[in-house]
Parts: C-alpha cells; sequence; structure tokens
C-alpha cells in the first residue's frame, strides 16, 4: 500500500534524496569548490526527472488517500517548472561566478525550492498545499538573500520573507475556515461538501482568504508590493528564477485550488479572479512606464503577465485553464530569454541594470539587440510572435465565457503595456549613446537568449505541439 | 455560560486581526513584525484544533501540528535573513528597510 503511494512520488523522492546528498558531499569535501559542478550537474537531474515526468507518466494516479495527485495537469506544470528551474541554473551560473555567489548551497536551495513546487502543483488537500507552498517559500526567501553582504539583497529577502509569510498566514486563516465548513482538508471532500453549488459563509470567507494568499504568490495586484522590490534586490540570476518557476507552480496550484476544490463554486470565485486578472494587468502595464531600472520593469511586466494568466483562469473553462497553461510556458520561454541578456549587461566589468544604459545598442550588437528586439515584441504581444499566440488564447477563452469586457480590459491593458517594451526597441535602435554596455556574453545566456528568440519565431507553426498538451492537462483537471 | 465553537473563532479572528494590524501598522521593529507573523499563526492553530474538536475529526490537530513545525523554520529563517540584513544595515527599524521604495 505505502509502496504504491511512494512510488508515485518516485520523482519528488528523487530529488529530496539528490539535495540531501548534494549537501552532505558539498559539506564533507571541498564545500564551494565543487559548487560549479553542483550547479551544472542539479540542472542535468532536474532535466532528468522532467524526462522521467514527461515520458512515463501516464493517467491519473492518487497516492495517501487524495493528498498527492498525479494527473496530465500537475505533469505539464511539473515538466515546465523542472525545465524552466534547469535553465535558470544554467545560464546563471556564469552570472553567480563572476559576483562570486556560486556557492554549494544555491543549486541545493533551488532544488528544494522546485520540490516543493512539485508538491503545490500534486497537492490534492490543504496540508498538502501548504508543506509544498511553504517548502518552496523558505527556499526562495534564502535565495533572495543570497548576497548576504549586500543592502539590497538582504533587504529584498527580508520584504519577500515577511510579506511571504503575511500571505501563507492569509492562506492559512482561509484553509481553516474551509476545514471547518466543508469538514475536510481533501479538495475532493471539499468538492462534495459544495455540490449542488450552495455555499455556505464560512467556506466563502475561506475561498476569499485561500484566493488572497495565491494571489500574493503569483503576485497579482493588489497583492503585488513585494514584486518589485525584491526583483530589483536579489542577484539578477535568482531574479530570473523568481520570474519563472515559481510563478507557473504558484499559478498551477491556483488553478488547481479553484477547480478542484471549488469546481462547484465557479461563479463566487470567478469574480475575484477577474477582478485580480483587470486590476493586475492595468497597474503592470501603467506603473512600468516610469521605471528606469530594467529589472523593476520586468517585475511589473510580470505583473501584466500574470493579470493576462489570470484572465484566462477568470473564464472558469477547460478552455481557460489551457489558454494560461499555454500562456505561463511562453511566458517562461521569454523571461529566459529576456533575463539571459539582462545578467550579461555590464558596462567597464560592473553589472549594471539601467534601462539607459541600453542606448544605441544595436549599432555595437546587431545580432543581440534583435533577439532582444523579438523579445520584447513577444512580451508585448505583437501579432506574429509568439508571445501574441499566448494572448490571443486567454483573450478567447474570456470572449468564449461571455466574459466581452474582461477582454476588451486585456486589449486595452496589452496597448498600454506595449509602450514600454517598444521604449527599450526603441532606445536600442533610435537611444543616443551615453553609457554603452561593454560586456560579453558567455555561452551559455548567449544561446538562452538566441534560443528564446528563435522560439518565438519558430514556435508559430504550431507551439511545438504543446496545445495538445495543454489541452489534455486541462480537460483532467476541469471536467 | 458554555464556551461554545463561536468563542473560540471570536478569540483566533481577534488574534489574527491584531496579527495583521501588527505588520501594517508597526513603525517601530522588524522583530515585532516576526512576533505578529506568529500571532497570526496561532490564531489559525486555535481555529483548526476547535473546529478538529467541533467536528469530532483529527484532521484539524494534524495540520496544527504541521503549522506549529512549519513556524518554527520560518522564524529561524526570518531571524537568519533579519540579522544579515542587520550586519549591512546597522539597524533593524522598520522606516530604515527603505533602500528600495516600493
Amino acid at each position: 500500500m505505502i509502496a504504491a503511494d511512494l512510488a508515485i512520488m518516485i520523482p519528488e523522492i528523487i530529488l529530496a534524496i539528490f539535495a540531501m546528498a548534494g549537501l552532505l558531499m558539498a559539506v564533507y569535501t571541498t564545500k564551494d569548490g565543487m559548487a560549479p559542478a553542483l550547479t551544472f550537474g542539479t540542472a542535468i537531474v532536474l532535466v532528468i526527472v522532467a524526462f522521467y515526468i514527461g515520458v512515463t507518466g501516464e493517467g491519473t494516479r492518487i497516492a495517501f488517500d487524495g493528498m498527492f495527485v498525479d494527473d496530465a495537469f500537475a505533469r505539464f506544470a511539473k515538466v515546465t517548472i523542472l525545465l524552466s528551474a534547469a535553465a535558470v541554473l544554467v545560464v546563471g551560473q556564469d552570472y553567480m561566478q563572476k559576483n562570486n555567489l556560486l556557492r554549494f548551497e544555491y543549486p541545493m536551495l533551488v532544488v528544494l525550492a522546485v520540490i516543493g513546487m512539485m508538491v503545490m502543483v500534486s497537492a490534492g488537500d490543504l496540508i498538502a498545499l501548504y508543506m509544498g507552498l511553504e517548502l518552496q517559500s523558505l527556499a526562495l526567501y534564502v535565495v533572495a538573500a543570497l548576497r548576504r553582504d549586500s543592502v539590497k539583497s538582504t533587504e529584498a529577502g527580508l520584504k519577500y520573507f515577511v510579506l511571504g509569510a503575511l500571505s501563507s498566514g492569509l492562506l492559512l486563516y482561509g484553509a481553516s475556515l474551509v476545514y471547518g465548513f466543508a469538514g475536510t482538508t481533501g479538495f475532493a471532500g471539499i468538492i462534495d461538501a459544495t455540490a449542488g453549488g450552495d455555499v455556505s459563509i464560512g467556506l466563502l470567507l475561506g475561498l476569499v482568504f485561500v484566493t488572497a494568499g495565491l494571489a500574493f504568490k503569483v503576485s497579482a495586484a493588489p497583492f503585488h508590493m513585494w514584486t518589485p522590490d525584491v526583483y530589483e534586490g536579489a542577484p539578477t540570476a535568482i531574479t530570473a528564477l523568481f520570474a519563472t518557476a515559481p510563478k507557473v507552480a504558484a499559478m498551477a496550484l491556483f488553478a488547481r485550488v479553484v477547480h478542484d476544490a471549488f469546481g462547484n463554486a465557479v461563479g463566487d470565485w470567478q469574480q475575484i479572479v477577474a477582478f485580480l486578472a483587470v486590476f493586475s494587468m492595468f497597474l503592470g502595464s501603467i506603473a512600468a512606464i516610469g521605471q528606469t531600472d530594467i529589472k523593476r520593469l520586468m517585475a511589473y511586466s510580470s505583473i501584466a503577465h500574470m493579470g493576462f494568466a489570470l484572465m484566462g483562469l477568470a473564464s472558469g473553462t477547460a478552455q481557460g485553464v489551457e489558454a494560461m497553461l499555454i500562456y505561463m510556458a511562453i511566458y517562461v520561454t521569454m523571461n529566459i530569454g529576456a533575463f539571459a541578456f539582462i545578467m550579461t549587461m555590464e558596462k567597464d566589468g560592473r553589472h549594471i541594470t539601467t534601462i539607459s544604459s541600453l542606448a544605441s545598442f544595436s549599432s555595437r550588437q546587431p545580432a543581440k539587440a534583435m533577439a532582444l528586439l523579438l523579445l520584447m515584441f513577444s512580451l508585448a504581444g505583437v501579432p506574429p510572435l509568439l508571445g501574441f499566440f499566448g494572448k490571443y488564447a486567454v483573450l478567447w477563452a474570456a470572449i468564449e465565457a461571455d466574459m466581452i469586457w474582461l477582454a476588451v480590459a486585456g486589449v486595452i491593458a496589452s496597448v498600454i503595456g506595449a509602450y514600454y517594451y517598444l521604449r527599450i526597441v526603441y532606445l536600442m535602435y533610435f537611444g543616443e549613446d551615453r553609457e554603452g554596455l561593454d560586456g560579453r556574453m558567455t555561452l551559455a545566456p548567449f544561446v538562452a537568449l538566441m534560443a528564446a528568440a528563435i522560439i518565438m519565431l519558430a514556435g508559430i507553426v504550431n507551439l511545438f505541439g504543446i496545445e495538445g498538451l495543454a489541452e489534455a492537462a486541462a480537460q483532467t483537471l476541469v471536467n | 455560560m458554555t464556551i461554545g465553537l463561536e468563542h473560540y473563532l471570536t478569540v483566533a479572528a481577534v488574534l489574527f486581526v491584531i496579527g495583521i494590524f501588527g505588520i501594517f501598522l508597526n513603525r517601530k521593529n522588524v522583530i515585532v513584525i516576526l512576533m505578529s507573523i506568529e500571532l497570526m499563526l496561532l490564531a489559525v492553530n486555535i481555529n483548526l484544533v476547535a473546529f478538529s474538536y467541533y467536528l469530532g475529526d483529527l484532521t484539524g490537530q494534524v495540520f496544527t501540528m504541521f503549522i506549529l513545525t512549519v513556524a518554527a523554520a520560518e522564524a529561524a529563517i526570518g531571524l537568519a535573513i533579519l540579522v544579515c540584513f542587520f550586519r549591512n544595515r546597522g539597524t533593524i527599524a522598520v522606516e530604515d528597510v527603505n533602500v528600495m521604495k516600493g
């Protein structure tokens, strides 16, 4: 019995053993001396586990009396999380090395965070949800403050910790109310308790608190306050991590909770999620305009993107979840490419992140400028590129669900948002040269930047087939 | 007067709100914020134990054990980050956590 349950959790167990073995090995041998090898090895292990999950997983399997669910939806999210975390590790390695941050704890903390994310997306119970969320959050608080001698990095860690703990508190309070009024913490039990669509006021209150806690984790407005500061303060390679895997995990968890546990109360959470979506899209798009730091700009950009992903969720249909999954996969690819570039922005050997330093970048590095142009156009959602198809999918899902006002708001927000992406392109191609970048890109970031740009172009043929996978994943979640 | 479920829920709700206000209104010290967070989590625990007793179901108490464990880990990590911050900044006053405006 227990063996059958454990067999379902093999990927998580392998990673947990790997993390502990890696820590022990590093402590008893050369400590930070093996950090580069360990980082690279971790990336390989993450990719292998991603392939294992993608290739061997089939059907829906439930472990530990519904605590842990392994279905197509969880597998889609897990593969995205694992691959993006591996990509961030490889791309960020040179940055970490150069800034003397490549300690052996870094890859191990990333693995622990990834395990937390995998538990989150597989959670079938409020307890499993909380444990996964905390494992992820605690590991991420520490990596945010990884540059121990910098005021900014430790302040980022502190702010992330305080607001993250607050959001966990809100989520837990909601979970306790849900438990009290549904009589169980299992998602299957909660959905039975709301059968017929009559949701008691206590459950509704619990739902609101849980949603607020999750909105913190996906950094949806009005719970976004931590995002710009944490993005700016954390070392850039770690900002790249924050912008990718945890967002996918939190968004997938959001979908899991609202559909698996509250699938009978769609009308109740739909309004909350739609409000979060509209507020995030507009706040992200408008607040980004005045930014001078590209990391802060990417923070507001991610808030706006989370708004769009939530729009897919707000439609409350399988099509909406499918659109959200496609959107997140595309968003992660774009962000890995963009951060691969941001990590290598240097002048006179120092890492700088001001947007004005991009002025007339194209005259010096035409190939990289072209790749960044493609990524910026794709982030803005300019038609022939992949980013447009992500936006198209969520807008279409909203229209199909008769939420035309939401789709209209999305289009307006994306037009406003296009301004600041285009401003970067304008600066690169027509800006006056003042403090030009002179850094060189090492192989891994260069490959990531170019690959992401090429994917934005080549993906328009068939989205690399993720559409079918996302559809199957959404079907298993929403029935 | 018999003490019923509502009384426990009220106490928990009051503690929870005090915790939230402690985070937002406190302008003095980050340690106070850590205490407020702890207060919020303990309010949740009261809720869970009360529900668990009145439902006659053990899950809530199991949940409480998990929350207590995680709260300990959270406090450890929070204090560790705070120590690093203090070394760099020389202060832990809330109004001085402002190198970045956000």
